[in-house]
C-alpha cells in the first residue's frame, strides 16, 4: 500500500524535525551568561522600573539601587544620608532647602550629572502627562500640587530651581520635618533626560541605559529576571560590593523557599515570601531574620452607610476583636496586636493608648446603639481581594463577631483588580486594608484619613482632625510635634474608629548569614543594593 | 483550492475574535489602573486615561488598536508599562512552545506505545492495569502532581532543580506535568481507534490471510487509529503552545501562559487581546495543519 | 451481535452497562457519594449539640492542624475546622457545579447542534461559524469575564441587593453558567453531526412527505435518537467541569469563603507542601476524593458510551 509507506515517511520526517527544532530551540534558550555573585529573591515581578511611576515597596529597593535622589538611605537603620547631594542648608524656619550637589556626578555613561537633571526629574514626576501615581511625595513644593493638578501650567512657579550648575533649591509649603527622607524616595530620584525624550514610555528598554546609582541594567526579562551590574561612574562605586546582582520576580512562598533550601538562591527579603505555615518552625532557624516593619493591618469602615455611621457600632465591633487571637493563629510570626494605626517604634512618635479588647463592653455599646445581643443587626459583608491571608483573618473575625456579638458578617472575595476600585468608591461596608509608610515618620499614617484624603476611603470626615494634622505638620518642634500626632491618633482608633488596627506587620527576611552580609533589618525593610555582599568562601 | 480557502477565511475569523476579546475585557468590572493608591489627582487620572485612550468609547479604541494590528503593532502593556505586548510575546513565546513541544514529545511517545500496548491486550490484566494509568493520567489534577514531584525529585532526592527554566535539567519536571494530562489522552483515543479498526472489514481480510497479530495491528490497524489522534493533536498543540499557567506558575517558568490568566486578571487589555489573538492563530494554523496531514496519511479523505 | 431480538434498545444498552464492572462500581460508588452528601448536613442538623460543633465545616476550634483521629476522621485545617465535613460540604458545590454546568452545556449544545444540523444552509453556517469563534478563543479569558461582568451586574439589581441568601447563591450559580457556558462548543458539533445524518435517514424523510412540521420532527424523531449520544457526552464533560472549576478555584474565582469546594480545598492542601513539614491529610483527603470521583464518573461515561454503542470523539 502505497500510502502506508507515505505516512510513514511523513511521521519519520515529523519526528525529525521535532527533534531537531526541541534541540535547536534548547540551545537558543539557554543563554550562556555568567553566573552572578548574588541571586535576590524580591517579590513578584516589578510594575516597572521608572522612578517615577513605581507604587511598590518592593519595586522601590530594585529601584533605587539604579536611579539615585538628592538623598539616600544607609542601609542599617533606613535614614536619610547624603546622595547626590554632598550637603545641604535649611533655612531657619524650615521651609528652604538648598542641596549642594556633589561636583564628580557621572551617568553611567560618562556624562556629566547637574542640577539640571534634578529639577527636570522632579517637574517630570509632577508633570500630569507622567501621571505618576505616588507623586504626592513632591507636594511638599511649592505649587506642585497645582502643577500636577493642571490649575497652573508654568513649571517656573513650582518651588524647585537650579541657582547655578551644583545647587539645588526646593521652597517648601511647609516647614517639612521629614523631607530628607522624601527625598530618598525613587519618585524623587534623577532620571536620563535625554534618553526619556528619545525613547519616551519605553526609555527603559533603552541600551545603555544612563543611570545615577549604583547599577546600570543589563537585562529585563519578564518574569524571568533582572540583572543589574555596578557602575563605575558612580560617585560611590568603590563602595559598590557586588558585581552582578540578579532579581528573580517570585510570588510564591514555596517556590521561594525551596529554591533557597536547594541554595539556588542567596537571599530572599520580603515579609510576603514565607510560607505563613511554617512561620512557628522556620523563625527558629539561625537564618531566618525578623524585625519590626512600619505597616499595620486594619479594617475599614464605610460610615457614609447605617450600621456603620455609628460611632458606637463601630467601637463594639472593634472592642469584640481579639487581636492575639488572629496573630497567634493566623500569621503566627509573633506580630504584635495593633491598637492604634501608627506602628510603635515610628521615628519620633509614642502611640497612646488604645481601645484595647473589651467584649463586656462591646456588648453594651451594641445595645446602646439599638442592636442589643445582635438582633435587628442588618447583614453586611467583609470585602477583601483574593488572597489566603486575607480570607483565613476574614474567616476569624466573622467568628469573632457572631459568638461575641451575635452579628453575622457575609465574606466577599473579590479580584485584586476589582477590589480597590470598590474600595475607592466605597462601595463596600467593612473592608481589609494595610498600610506601609512611605518614610519613617507618624504623618505617613495620619495624613491619610484627613478628609478627602485620596487614601482616605471611609469617607469620615473630622474637622478637629484635620486642624490637628495641619498643626503638626506646621510645627518645628519635635515633642509638641508628637502631642499633636497623638491627639489626633486618639480621635482616630480611640474615639471615632473609622478603622480597627489588627495588628503590625513584621519584616521577614531570609539568608545567611555566614554568607551574605550587608543586610540590616529596619523598619522600612529597606536594603540598599549597593552594601549587600556575599562572602567568598576561604580556601 | 480548499485550504487557500481556509486561509482566507481565517482572517475575518480573527478579526471578530479580536472584537470579541477587546469587547469582553473592557466589559469585565475594574480597570488595569485601579490599584492601592489613588492616582494623587483626577488630572493625573485623566492623564493616564488619555495617554492609553481609555477616555474615548470602546468602539474607537478597538479602531485605534486595530489600526496599530495592523502594522504588526500590538500596542503596549498597561501593566507592565516598559513592556510592549510584541517583547512579551517575543520573550515569553519561545519559552512556551519550547516547554510546550517537549510535553507534546512526551503525550506523543508516551501516549501512543501506552494505547498501542492495551489495545494489544485487550481484555487482559495489562490492559486493565494499562487503561487505569492513563485514565489515572487524566483525571489527577496537574496542581497536586507538580508539588509531589518537585518534593520528592526536586527537594528529596535532588535530581532536578525546583524551579525556573535556565538548563536542559530544568526542562525535564515542567513537561512531564504538563504532558501527564495528554499522554492519558492520547492513549485512551488511541486505543479506542485500535479496537476500532479491528473489526474494520480489511483488518479481518488480512487476519484471513495469515498475517500475525501484532503484524496485523502494527500494520493496518495503528494507521486507521492514528487518525483521531492526529485530529486531536492540533488543539493540543495549540493548548501547548500557548502555555500553562499551572506549570509556568508552579515552576517559575517565564512563559506567556501565566500572562494568558494574569492578564485576564490585571485588566491588562492590550496583552489580554493579543495573546487571545496568538492563541485563536495558533488553533486555526495548527487545525489547517492536521487536515492537511489526514489528506496525505488517508487518501480516502479529501476536500475540494 | 447474537443478543435476542426482542429487548428494546434501552433494554439491550442497560444489559450490556451491567456486564461493565468498571462502570457498575463506579456507579455504586457515585450513588454512595451522593448518599453521604445528603445525609451528612441532615445528621450534623438532627444530632445538634456537641457532634455538630465538632464537625460542623465552619466550626472553628482551637485544635488547629490536628491529624486525623477519632474525632477529627480526615483532621483539621488552620482554623480548626474538621476537614471530613468541609470534604463533604466541598463534594456538595463541586458536585453541583458538576451536575448543573454540564446541564447547561447539554441544553445550549443540544439546542444549538440540532438546530444547526437540522435547518442546514445558511442558519447552520452562521451558527457554526459562532462555534468556531468560540473555539478560538481561550475560554480562561472568557470565564474569568463571565464570571466577574455578570457577577457585577447582577449585584446590583434590586433582588441580590435585599436578599443576602440570593448574593451567596449567585456565584455558585454564575460558576455553573461560566463553565457551561465554554463545554457546549464541542457537544454542538457532534449534535449537529449526529443530526445530519440522521436527516437523511428514511424515516424522518418519511414522516417529511407524510406532512410533519419541522418543530414535530425535531421533537418527535431527532431529539430522542440523539438522547444517547448527549447523555454519555455530559457524562464525561461532568469531570472536565469539575476539573476545570478546581482550577478556577485555584485562581481564587471559584466559590466565595468559607464555602469550600473541591478545588478550593485541594489549593489549600497543595500550599502546604514544603520540604520542611507537610500536613498530609489536607492534600491526601480532597485529591483521593476527586479523584477518585473523576475516575467513577469516566469509567461510567465509558461504560455508557460501550453499553449505547456510541461513536464520535
Amino acid at each position: 500500500m502505497p500510502f502506508a509507506k507515505r505516512a510513514r515517511r511523513i511521521f519519520r520526517r515529523a519526528r525529525f524535525l521535532l527533534y531537531w527544532s526541541v534541540v535547536a530551540m534548547a540551545a537558543g534558550c539557554s543563554r550562556r551568561e555568567p553566573p552572578a555573585d548574588l541571586v535576590i529573591i524580591n517579590n513578584v515581578e516589578p510594575e516597572s522600573l521608572d522612578p517615577a511611576l513605581i507604587v511598590a515597596q518592593a519595586d522601590m529597593r530594585i529601584v533605587s539601587g539604579m536611579f539615585e535622589g538628592l538623598t539616600r538611605l544607609e542601609p542599617v537603620q533606613a535614614h536619610a544620608v547624603p546622595g547626590l547631594a554632598e550637603s545641604w542648608d535649611i533655612s531657619p524656619d524650615g521651609k528652604v532647602y538648598t542641596f549642594h550637589l556633589r561636583t564628580n556626578l557621572c551617568w553611567s555613561t560618562g556624562e556629566p550629572m547637574t542640577s539640571a537633571d534634578v529639577v527636570y526629574s522632579w517637574l517630570r514626576a509632577l508633570d500630569p502627562k507622567t501621571a505618576s501615581r505616588y507623586v504626592e511625595q513632591l507636594y511638599y513644593l511649592k505649587n506642585a500640587e497645582d502643577f500636577n493638578n493642571g490649575k497652573i501650567t508654568n513649571a517656573e512657579l513650582v518651588g524647585v530651581s537650579a541657582p547655578d550648575k551644583y545647587t539645588v533649591r526646593a521652597e517648601l509649603n511647609s516647614p517639612t520635618a521629614f523631607f530628607l527622607d522624601v527625598c530618598a524616595i525613587p519618585t524623587l530620584a534623577v532620571v536620563p533626560r535625554q534618553t526619556i525624550e528619545k525613547y519616551g514610555d519605553h526609555w527603559l528598554m533603552a541600551r545603555p541605559l544612563p543611570v545615577s546609582g549604583a547599577f546600570d541594567l543589563v537585562a529585563w526579562r519578564l518574569n524571568d529576571k533582572i540583572r543589574l551590574k555596578k557602575n563605575p561612574y558612580y560617585w560611590d562605586a568603590t563602595n559598590t560590593q557586588a558585581e552582578i546582582i540578579d532579581l528573580l520576580p517570585v510570588g510564591s512562598p514555596t517556590t521561594a523557599l525551596n529554591l533557597y533550601e536547594r541554595g539556588q538562591v542567596d537571599v530572599v527579603w520580603d515579609k510576603e515570601l514565607i510560607p505563613s505555615s511554617l512561620v512557628d518552625v522556620l523563625l527558629k532557624r539561625p537564618d531566618f531574620h525578623k524585625f519590626n516593619y512600619l505597616g499595620t493591618y486594619f479594617v475599614r469602615f464605610n460610615v457614609t452607610q447605617k450600621p456603620f455611621n455609628d460611632r458606637r457600632v463601630r467601637q463594639a465591633l472593634a472592642l469584640a476583636v481579639d487581636k492575639e487571637r488572629i496573630t497567634k493563629r493566623i500569621t503566627r510570626a509573633g506580630e504584635m496586636a495593633a491598637e492604634h494605626l501608627v506602628p510603635p517604634g515610628t521615628h519620633n512618635y509614642q502611640p497612646p493608648p488604645g481601645l484595647g479588647h473589651d467584649p463586656e463592653r462591646a456588648r453594651k455599646l451594641l445595645a446602646e446603639a439599638g442592636y442589643p445581643g445582635g438582633k435587628g443587626f442588618p447583614h453586611f459583608e467583609y470585602l477583601f481581594n483574593a488572597s489566603p491571608i486575607h480570607e483565613k483573618i476574614a474567616v476569624e473575625l466573622q467568628q469573632m463577631w457572631h459568638d461575641e456579638l451575635g452579628i453575622e458578617m457575609e465574606l466577599r472575595q473579590v479580584e485584586t483588580q476589582v477590589f480597590w476600585g470598590m474600595q475607592q468608591r466605597l462601595e463596600y461596608q467593612m473592608s481589609k486594608s494595610s498600610w506601609a509608610g512611605d518614610y519613617d515618620d507618624a504623618n505617613t499614617f495620619l495624613a491619610m484619613f484627613v478628609t478627602g484624603g485620596g487614601n482616605n476611603e471611609t469617607g469620615w470626615s473630622n474637622p478637629h482632625y484635620d486642624e490637628l494634622i495641619a498643626a503638626a505638620n506646621n510645627e518645628l518642634d519635635t515633642a509638641k510635634r508628637e502631642k499633636l500626632f497623638q491627639q489626633a491618633e486618639t480621635i482616630l482608633d480611640h474615639d471615632e474608629m473609622p478603622i480597627i488596627p489588627l495588628y503590625v506587620y513584621l519584616g521577614i527576611s531570609y539568608f545567611d548569614t555566614n554568607k551574605v552580609t550587608g543586610i540590616w533589618p529596619n523598619m522600612l525593610d529597606d536594603h540598599p543594593l549597593q552594601s549587600v555582599r556575599k562572602i567568598k568562601p576561604q580556601k | 483550492m480548499y485550504f487557500i480557502r481556509r486561509i482566507l477565511f481565517a482572517i475575518p475569523l480573527l478579526f471578530v475574535i479580536s472584537a470579541l476579546a477587546f469587547l469582553l475585557v473592557h466589559l469585565a468590572p475594574g480597570g488595569p489602573f485601579d490599584s492601592e493608591r489613588k492616582p494623587a489627582s483626577p488630572e493625573v487620572e485623566r492623564n493616564i486615561k488619555a495617554k492609553y485612550h481609555l477616555d474615548e468609547p470602546v468602539w474607537r479604541q478597538y479602531g485605534r488598536y486595530l489600526g496599530d494590528l495592523l502594522h504588526g503593532d500590538f500596542g503596549a502593556s498597561m501593566k507592565y508599562q516598559d513592556h510592549s505586548v510584541n517583547d512579551i510575546i517575543a520573550q515569553g513565546l519561545p519559552v512556551s512552545m519550547l516547554l510546550g513541544g517537549l510535553a507534546f514529545g512526551i503525550a506523543l511517545g508516551a501516549g501512543i506505545p501506552l494505547g498501542f500496548f492495551t489495545a494489544a491486550r485487550r481484555g487482559g490484566w495489562q490492559d486493565y492495569t494499562g487503561s487505569f494509568v492513563a485514565l489515572l493520567a487524566v483525571c489527577v489534577p496537574s496542581f497536586v502532581i507538580a508539588p509531589f514531584l518537585i518534593l520528592i525529585f526536586a527537594m528529596k532526592l535532588k535530581w532536578f532543580p525546583v524551579a525556573l527554566w535556565v538548563t536542559p535539567w530544568h526542562m525535564i519536571l515542567p513537561p512531564i506535568v504538563l504532558g501527564s494530562y495528554f499522554v492519558g489522552k492520547v492513549a485512551r483515543i488511541l486505543r479506542e481507534g485500535m479496537l476500532e479498526a479491528v473489526h474494520a472489514e480489511f483488518v479481518t481480510a488480512a487476519r484471513a490471510k495469515g498475517l500475525s497479530e501484532t503484524a496485523l495491528l502494527l500494520k493496518h490497524a495503528l494507521r486507521i487509529a492514528m487518525l483521531p489522534v492526529v485530529s486531536y493533536s492540533g488543539p493540543m498543540l495549540a493548548d501547548l503552545l500557548t502555555g500553562s499557567f499551572i506549570v509556568e506558575n508552579i515552576f517559575q517558568i517565564p512563559g506567556i501562559g501565566v500572562f494568558l490568566v494574569n492578564s485576564s486578571l490585571n485588566r491588562d487589555y492590550t496583552v489580554v487581546v493579543g495573546l487571545s489573538l496568538l492563541y485563536a492563530i495558533l488553533l486555526i494554523g495548527l487545525n489547517l495543519v492536521v487536515d492537511f496531514a489526514y489528506t496525505l496519511m488517508d487518501p480516502r479523505v479529501k476536500y475540494e | 451481535m447474537s443478543e435476542p431480538q426482542h429487548f428494546s434498545p434501552g433494554q439491550r444498552a442497560w444489559r450490556r452497562f451491567q456486564k461493565n464492572r468498571a462502570a457498575m462500581w463506579s456507579a455504586w460508588y457515585l450513588v454512595l457519594l451522593l448518599a453521604v452528601v445528603i445525609a451528612w448536613p441532615l445528621l450534623l442538623k438532627i444530632s445538634g449539640g456537641d457532634f455538630a460543633r465538632l464537625h460542623g465545616p465552619d466550626e472553628l476550634s482551637d485544635a488547629q492542624f490536628a491529624p486525623p483521629s477519632i474525632h477529627h476522621w480526615f483532621g483539621t485545617d488552620l482554623h480548626g475546622r474538621d476537614v471530613f465535613s468541609r470534604v463533604l460540604y466541598g463534594a456538595q458545590i463541586s458536585l453541583m457545579v458538576g451536575i448543573f454546568g454540564a446541564g447547561v452545556s447539554l441544553v445550549i449544545g443540544v439546542l444549538w447542534g440540532a438546530v444547526a444540523g437540522y435547518a442546514g444552509g445558511r442558519l447552520d453556517s452562521v451558527l457554526m461559524r459562532i462555534v468556531d469563534i468560540l473555539y478560538s478563543l481561550p475560554t480562561i479569558v472568557f470565564v474569568i469575564v463571565i464570571i466577574t461582568t455578570f457577577g457585577e451586574m447582577l449585584k446590583q439589581s434590586e433582588f441580590v441587593q435585599n436578599s443576602p441568601a440570593a448574593a451567596g447563591a449567585l456565584r455558585i450559580v454564575l460558576l455553573f453558567v461560566g463553565l457551561g457556558a465554554v463545554s457546549w462548543l464541542t457537544m454542538a458539533r457532534i449534535i449537529r453531526g449526529q443530526v445530519l445524518s440522521l436527516r437523511s435517514r428514511a424515516f424522518v424523510e418519511a414522516s417529511r412527505t407524510l406532512g410533519a412540521g419541522s418543530t414535530r420532527i425535531l421533537l418527535r424523531h431527532i431529539i430522542p435518537n440523539i438522547f444517547s449520544v448527549a447523555i454519555t457526552y455530559t457524562a464525561l464533560t461532568l469531570p472536565a467541569i469539575i476539573l476545570y472549576e478546581s482550577f478556577l478555584s485555584f485562581l481564587a474565582l471559584g466559590v466565595q469563603p468559607p464555602m469550600a469546594s473541591w478545588g478550593t480545598l485541594i489549593a489549600e492542601g497543595v500550599s502546604q507542601i514544603n520540604p520542611i513539614r507537610i500536613y498530609w491529610w489536607l492534600i491526601f483527603f480532597p485529591s483521593a476524593v476527586l479523584v477518585a470521583t473523576l475516575l467513577a464518573l469516566n469509567f461510567l461515561g465509558d461504560g455508557l458510551r460501550d453499553a449505547w454503542d456510541v461513536k464520535g470523539k
